[in-house]
């Protein structure tokens, strides 16, 4: 009875159920690292164990969901202005601030011990590296103080592709390296495209975007530079011990379709944008996600087709 | 006497319970796993002992001696 007398008038708060502990993880971010872990892992020129791959990639996804437990404790409060996070467990209230920071830092320690376990010490180091670099580095620090943040941030979500390499060979390797550069490089005209069309979202929150600082039509000029200067690092992959004809076709397709987008975006300005909704920022953020899902489905493809004499050069 | 249906509290209640049960269930299974897997991959140093022992016995033909390969001494 007084259980739910302390619900009803505390709210949701300290009663979450357990799929608020799984949203804490930022689910969605963790099936791109999920897939792009898992293919940093099978394209590596080395057998691993089935089992231990699993859990390696478990681990991997584990300690990405922890860092996003963690961001989710320290930006509860501009998470509770922005239309598109206002909804996330903490600043709905339906769990503590201090119950997401003792998720976050359980499951950092959990994930990058089992991962050093199961794979091996370098690995784990990247990992805990990369919780670090994403709840520390981007937001403590750059996410409040710089425009850059996001290119500079991006690093973190960069690195789950290298850890399931090294996780497979124990070192880090060219084609490592460039994974990594695919998905840096992808990050800022990614997210400026989304943040072109949410333009009030980050003002509100006071978070110094691009789109805020430096304005909508210097934003739309960095999309198209980055986009440029992406097409070189993601056709590169293709002449690693990782590419092939299957991954450099798609990627010429991809990157003059993302630079085809990324040119629309520059010629346009606000009130083109605002008499359509903003159709062609939209249309060039989906074809982001496609993008990066279709680059790392391509190098798969040249993995599993390898054995059959038809993958790779 | 007729039970009263229960409240969303006690049902999220029982549902973290559950998840929180099926983790750690999950969570014994992995460690064991991992534990299987690492312990098999281990070289054994009993291996050694069981490269084929040749002894010549009368006449030309060669006889294996030793334990058998993979057991322990």
């Amino acid at each position: 009875m007084s259980d739910t007398q302390t619900y009803q008038h505390g709210g949701q708060d300290g009663e979450a159920g357990f799929g608020d502990y799984v949203l804490l993880l930022k689910p969605r971010v963790m099936s791109l690292v999920v897939f792009t872990a898992m293919v940093g892992l099978l394209v590596a020129p080395v057998h691993m164990n089935p089992f231990i791959a699993f859990t390696s990639i478990l681990f991997i996804a584990l300690g990405a969901g922890a860092s996003g437990a963690l961001n989710m404790w320290w930006d509860a409060d501009i998470d509770a202005k922005m239309r598109r996070t206002k909804g996330r467990p903490v600043p709905a209230g339906r769990v503590a601030a201090g119950e997401a920071l003792g998720v976050g830092l359980a499951l950092s320690g959990l994930s990058v011990v089992m991962l050093g376990l199961a794979a091996n010490m370098l690995a784990a180091a990247l990992l805990a590296f990369t919780i670090f670099f994403y709840a520390v580095v981007y937001s403590m620090w750059l996410k409040r103080s710089t425009p850059q943040n996001i290119v500079i941030g991006g690093a973190a979500g960069a690195f789950p592709p290298m850890i399931g390499w090294v996780a497979a060979t124990g070192h880090v390797g060219l084609a490592s390296v460039l994974m990594f550069g695919l998905i840096f490089m992808w990050t800022p005209p990614h997210f400026w495209s989304l943040a072109l069309f949410m333009k009030d979202d980050y003002s509100n929150a006071g978070v110094p975007m691009l789109t805020v600082t430096h304005g909508r039509k210097a934003t739309r000029t960095h999309i198209l530079i980055y986009t440029i200067l992406l097409a070189p690092v993601a056709i590169g992959a293709a002449f690693t011990s990782i590419g092939g004809p299957i991954y450099l076709a798609t990627s010429v397709v991809l990157n003059a379709g993302f630079l085809r987008g990324a040119w629309a975006i520059w010629r346009r300005d606000e009130v083109q944008a605002e008499a359509d909704n903003y159709a062609v920022e939209k249309k060039v953020f989906r074809f982001s996600l496609m993008y990066l899902f279709l680059h790392f489905g391509a190098l798969l493809a040249e993995a599993a087709l390898r054995p059959y004499g038809l993958g790779g050069w | 006497m007729s039970f009263q249906p229960d409240h969303d509290l006690h049902k999220r209640r029982l549902g973290r319970n559950l998840g929180l049960g099926l983790s750690l269930i999950a969570f014994v299974v992995i460690v064991f796993g991992i534990t299987i897997v690492k312990v098999s991959d281990q070289p054994r140093p009993w291996a050694k002992k069981a490269q084929p022992a040749t002894s010549v016995s009368s006449g030309a033909s060669a006889t294996v001696s030793g334990p058998a390969a993979g057991t322990k001494p």
